[in-house]
């Protein structure tokens, strides 16, 4: 990446893989299970958590030397809950049927422990740029694992993706249907997120060997 | 040459490859090895996991045979009811017998090679022998799940219960739930329209749907949860003559099994008994709750809970999970005092929420499920009371 240096895309990047919101540092957890049902909701999860994290590290990180150190949590989280109400508003302006369908998700954004999370670990001590890399580098390592879960719940759950029927018409009984294949039920639970979720860290923790705890 | 000499000579070829975990596994699981350890201290048992393993077999082969005649007798009696008016005499024809070997064999087929490939696939990936684990499991799920299940989504669920359940938590030895269980919640939570209702526990009654000679059995918990009378009488139930998952209704054969395990000492009699007596305990207050007119002719408990407690022992799987489920020597409690905790909470609780939640056809699979989780806290209670009234003696002496 010419355009940043390697300590900026190392922001971006770590976060993706070996340093990931979910599967490493496992925080986020209770939205990746409740609204990876579909895609769609998981892409927009994914895009609005980013819009706060990253919008919210830059203020964060603007104002890190004004913030009294007592009372910082509180002015984190009128910033945090200023910025999810926006992004609330918005889907509910512009995309009603799914802000319907994410209902007090969206608003519990709030107090997705990734997002407090990079304002105390990050964005309090470095400046604004390197803030926003942050913020976007964590936000897309959470979107990418709810991304994942939710292709797989979706296509296995509802044999559909981003609401087509790729896998055929389960009432028409066409494509994989009409030779007996049926959805899982079980996908559209949560335990399965946590159990997809499971294996991801499972895949990932056995092709890097590093990322195994130890205790 | 003999077919021993054969496997050992198979067995020596692999021995140092990747490959040398399956010809092993096969190996011991038909002949004892040829050679034995040469240092060290060592007991020699005849019982090791492979004859406590097949003792088990041993125990459901008659639910099994029971099963495949069950399968038959179940779709003919469905289109002629008369055959119901002497079950004895109508049971153990070859017509049963035919149509329920060609439905019952394939689930067991399925479950053995799926099961077992996952076993080997896992042995030969992290390099140790192959687990014997599968043996029983490979039994029980067959006869626990509906006769029409089709094939795939059994496979399906193998699969996800021997990883999911099993491996990842190390094997065999290492699991905390069920494995066989784990496979059946996983169908019933995946596949619900399979797993309940009054179309899949006779053969062919799904596929028939909608025609007009289409027909249908509804298990007893069904009719008494919806609150009408069953047409069985209560011999045919113990007997085993009424519709149900493949292996689970023969209530008689699974009391043999039982003493057959209780006898070999494989299965522990403290967690059959305090399980028993758990769900007797709950079915008496359930009887209880109607005797005082607390609960109305109309709600949608009475039908359960309104039938004498005892008949809850032998209408669903209630006998089958405690017998061959509830006494798992790897998920159950381990200590002698805290068999008796789990295994009354499972009767307990099996009977509970079989009642008050009909939507869940089986109490028992998921108090089971619960109280596997539970047991390993059981048991830390229990030794930590034990190491605590010690304490006190050794301070009572020492004082």
């Amino acid at each position: 990446m010419g355009l940043l240096s390697k300590k900026d895309s190392k922001l971006i990047l770590d976060p993706l893989a070996d340093n990931n919101p979910i599967t490493i540092q496992v925080l986020g957890i209770c939205s990746a299970l409740a609204i990876t049902a579909q895609l769609k909701a998981s892409i927009v999860m994914a895009v609005s958590v980013m819009v706060v994290l990253a919008v919210g590290n830059v203020v964060i990180s603007l104002l890190r030397n004004v913030i009294p150190g007592k009372i910082r949590i509180i002015a984190q989280l009128i910033i945090v809950a200023a910025l999810v109400i926006i992004v609330d508003q918005v889907l509910k302006a512009f995309a009603y049927s799914l802000s319907k369908q994410l209902s007090v998700f969206i608003g519990l954004i709030i107090t997705n422990c990734i997002i407090m999370g990079r304002f105390e670990a990050f964005a309090l001590a470095n400046k604004p740029w390197r803030s926003f890399l942050d913020g976007i580098g964590n936000a897309a390592g959470y979107g990418l694992i709810l991304i994942i879960v939710g292709f797989f719940r979706e296509l296995l759950g509802s044999g559909t993706l981003l609401g087509f029927k790729v896998l055929g018409d389960p009432i028409a009984k066409t494509g994989l249907y009409a030779f007996g294949y049926e959805n899982n039920g079980f996908m559209l639970l949560s335990p399965m997120a946590l159990i997809v979720i499971g294996i991801i860290i499972w895949v990932q923790r056995s092709r890097n060997k590093e990322l195994i705890e130890e205790h | 040459m003999g077919l021993k000499q054969n496997l050992h000579k198979l067995k020596e070829k692999y021995k140092g490859t990747k490959m040398a975990p399956a010809f092993n596994a096969l190996h011991t699981f038909l002949y004892t090895p040829n050679d034995t350890t040469h240092s060290g201290a060592h007991v020699r048992a005849a019982d090791d996991l492979k004859r406590t393993m097949n003792t088990v077999i041993l125990a459901l082969i008659p639910c099994l045979i029971f099963g495949i005649f069950n399968a038959g007798y179940q779709h003919y009696a469905a289109i002629d009811a008369t055959l119901r008016l002497d079950p004895l005499g109508n049971f153990f024809t070859w017509d049963n017998f035919i149509l329920g070997a060609w439905t019952v064999l394939p689930l067991v087929i399925v479950s053995y090679a799926v099961g077992l490939g996952v076993e080997f696939i896992f042995a030969i990936i992290k390099k140790h022998e192959v687990e014997e684990g599968y043996l029983v499991t490979g039994m029980l799920v067959p006869l626990i799940v509906p006769i029409d299940i089709p094939l795939w989504m059994l496979a399906v669920a193998v699969i996800f219960g021997v990883i999911i359940g099993k491996e990842v938590f190390g094997g065999t030895g290492m699991n905390i739930l069920n494995p066989a269980l784990t496979i059946r919640a996983f169908l019933f939570f995946a596949y619900p329209t399979w797993m309940s209702g009054d179309k899949v526990w006779v053969h062919g009654a799904k596929a028939m749907t909608g025609q007009p000679d289409a027909i249908s059995g509804e298990t007893i918990l069904g009719t008494l949860a919806a609150n009408s009378h069953p047409v069985y009488s209560i011999w045919d139930m113990f007997w085993g003559f009424i519709p149900g998952s493949v292996g689970e209704t023969s209530t008689f054969l699974i009391i043999i099994g039982g003493l057959f395990l209780i006898f070999t000492k494989i299965g522990s009699w403290r967690i059959m008994l305090s399980a028993v007596v758990g769900a007797l305990v709950m079915g008496l207050i359930f009887n209880g709750v109607v005797d005082q007119g607390w609960i109305q002719d109309g709600s949608k408990f009475y039908g359960l809970m309104s039938e004498p407690f005892w008949h809850h022992l032998i209408i669903g799987s209630a006998a089958f999970a405690i017998v061959y489920m509830a006494t798992d020597p790897v998920t159950a409690s381990q200590t002698n005092k805290g068999k008796w905790i789990y295994g009354f909470l499972i009767g307990f609780m099996g009977i509970m929420i079989r009642v008050f939640n009909p939507a869940y056809p089986e109490g028992f699979m998921l108090s089971i499920l619960l109280l596997n989780v539970f047991a390993p806290t059981i048991d830390h209670y229990v030794v930590q009371g034990n190491i605590k009234k010690r304490m006190k003696r050794l301070k009572v002496k020492t004082a």
